[in-house]
């Protein structure tokens, strides 16, 4: 039964990737672009950060967005200030997003339920406000401009990631790639398990040995540095950083792929991202009330089918 | 010298005084009971041990180390290991993955992000020694929400087992179960108490379960020590008859 199981799952694990690897073949006849689907890679990335915590931890946070944006400043901010190279610029928003994800983190992870995303958001918009007042760094409302994406330099060719969409495209995956691999791994080691163990039951976690809040503190840093990776990405898609990233009502949105796309599975919240993407594309050119139709989705997926959409799928695919 | 020694405990609810300066030693390889009508403190004394809470005063000394104020945690790394009155597992895993986090945890490996492959086959080895002893083979895929209660009930023993603790607390292990599960459950730790001598306090309501296990009986009402000796003593102590006829007759 279980040898099923797995085969089930490498099937749809070759499914998920055949899928992205095609996205500049199938997406432009469908009457897509290629930048969508760079931007659902690049916000379905972030969605399954906050996912880490909230899906496989157990905690809300409400202001991932703030590390989300940091990736983004700290990307921009390399890029222009520091070194003309893409790599560096993605380590840089990295650590921003991770390391004052750290910091606060250990302030933070004593709180527990609303109090958590209570404390979260107001982080989240202490440095809202940070970045939207220091102008002379940040551009402030007008967000950070003056840098672009560079070209991937391998020493004996150059791979142009600004011009052509697709090669941006695969490079995005390529990085998609490597943080989800990251992210199954961890969760499927001995400490990931304990993350489960949170989740499930914080009481009986403890009373095996856990030490709760510190292993609540690894896993909301580890969450923060996906988030500032995503964050740097985000920055290099448009090549243009602003403080709406670190908004909360941005947090929301993450939140709100993550749930609509099914919060206990690891895929889910890129279904979610793909969904709110699209929506959103498709939706902004018809109507400028198109949050009211996404909402209105979210609703019903919260009341009907409260496992997400790929709960949906899954149980259609099983059955 | 006494594994666990429990010095004129007492705490305080605001006004209320759940206990009042108990003290307790227990030798290593005895199985204690601690029994009492309801709202005795029993719960209350075990969360003083376990350290789901602080005393008000006085100090619990485990294996000549005072562990009065230390974090659950750390005194399960010492080896003090409980289950809870109503049970605590993680019901949307399966049995397996319950025992295999505490099996990992126990073997400290809790912060690893990785793990050889040796290590993987000692947990999952010993994930099936547990799932052997319990009986719960069968059901080990299925999730632990979905079992019966006294499944559940050794799926939470076998995981605080896994812990492989110096000290084991159950909090009413028998509670809402029926004659058969509850005489395997008592079959069970007469099994770890005799057979790996393993240090158990247990709190217990079934009379029958309490006297066929303990070697030593505490008795608690109100919150204070009422009698405290061999089953044979406590059956024939008139303040313990009172207590419990007292209650009977009310």
């Amino acid at each position: 039964m279980s040898n099923q199981v797995n085969a089930r799952k490498l099937i749809a694990l070759a499914c998920i990737w055949a899928v992205l690897l095609l996205v500049p073949y199938w997406m432009p006849p469908l009457g897509g672009y290629t930048a969508l689907g760079t931007r659902v890679l690049v916000l379905g990335l972030a969605a399954m950060s906050v996912n880490f915590l909230l899906g496989f931890t157990g905690v809300l946070s409400f202001g991932h967005a703030a590390y989300f944006g940091l990736g983004a400043y700290g990307a921009g901010l390399s890029l222009k200030f520091l070194a003309p190279s893409t790599s560096i610029s993605l380590l840089m928003g990295m650590l921003l997003g991770g390391l004052a994800g750290a910091l606060l983190g250990t302030l933070i992870v004593r709180r527990r339920g609303v109090y958590f995303a209570m404390v979260t958001i107001a982080f989240g918009q202490v440095f809202y406000y940070i970045a939207f007042q220091w102008s002379s760094l940040t551009g402030g409302d007008d967000g950070l401009r003056g840098f672009s994406r560079q070209p991937l330099d391998f020493g004996l060719f150059s791979i142009d990631i600004l011009s052509n969409t697709n090669n941006f495209y695969y490079f995005v995956l390529f990085c998609f790639a490597l943080v989800v691999a990251v992210m199954g791994f961890i969760l499927r080691s001995p400490f990931g398990r304990t993350m489960l163990a949170i989740r499930e039951n914080e009481r009986r976690a403890r009373f095996l040995g856990i030490p709760v809040e510190r292993h609540i503190w690894i896993a909301f840093t580890l969450s923060c540095f996906f988030m500032g990776f995503a964050g740097a990405l985000y920055a290099l898609l448009n090549n243009f950083a602003d403080p709406k990233g670190l908004h909360f009502s941005q947090s929301g949105d993450f939140v709100m792929m993550a749930v609509m796309g099914g919060m206990r599975s690891f895929w889910g919240p890129l279904l979610g991202a793909a969904v709110f993407v699209i929506l959103q594309d498709y939706l902004s050119s018809i109507t400028v009330n198109w949050m009211s139709f996404v909402g209105l989705l979210f609703v019903i997926v919260v009341l009907f089918f409260p496992r997400g959409l790929l709960g949906v799928v899954r149980r259609k695919l099983v059955s | 010298m006494s594994l666990l020694r429990v010095d004129n405990v007492s705490k305080h609810f605001g006004n209320l005084i759940a206990v009042d300066d108990i003290s307790m030693t227990v030798e290593p390889g005895e199985l204690r009971a601690v029994i009492g009508p309801n709202g005795a403190g029993k719960t209350t004394f075990f969360n003083m041990i376990s350290g789901f809470l602080t005393p008000s005063s006085g100090h619990i000394v485990f294996d000549g180390e005072d562990i009065t104020s230390l974090l659950p945690a750390r005194r399960v790394w010492r080896g003090i290991a409980r289950t809870f009155q109503i049970t605590e597992v993680f019901p949307e895993l399966t049995v397996r993955e319950n025992m295999r986090i505490a099996v990992e945890s126990a073997s400290g490996f809790r912060l690893r992000l990785w793990q050889s492959r040796e290590d993987d086959g000692e947990v999952r080895a010993r994930v099936i020694d547990l799932l052997k002893m319990s009986g719960l083979t069968e059901k080990a895929d299925r999730l632990v929400g979905e079992l019966a209660h006294g499944d559940q009930r050794a799926t939470e023993i076998m995981m605080a087992l896994a812990l492989k603790p110096r000290l084991l607390l159950l909090d009413e292990p028998t509670a809402g179960m029926g004659d058969q599960e509850t005489y395997d459950i008592t079959q069970l730790i007469r099994k770890l108490h005799r057979d790996q001598k393993l240090t158990i306090v247990l709190i217990e309501h079934d009379m029958r379960v309490v006297f066929h296990l303990a070697d030593r009986i505490m008795v608690l009402a109100e919150g204070k020590m009422l009698a405290e000796g061999t089953p044979q003593e406590i059956a024939a102590n008139e303040a313990v008859q009172a207590a419990y006829l007292g209650k009977a007759a009310a």
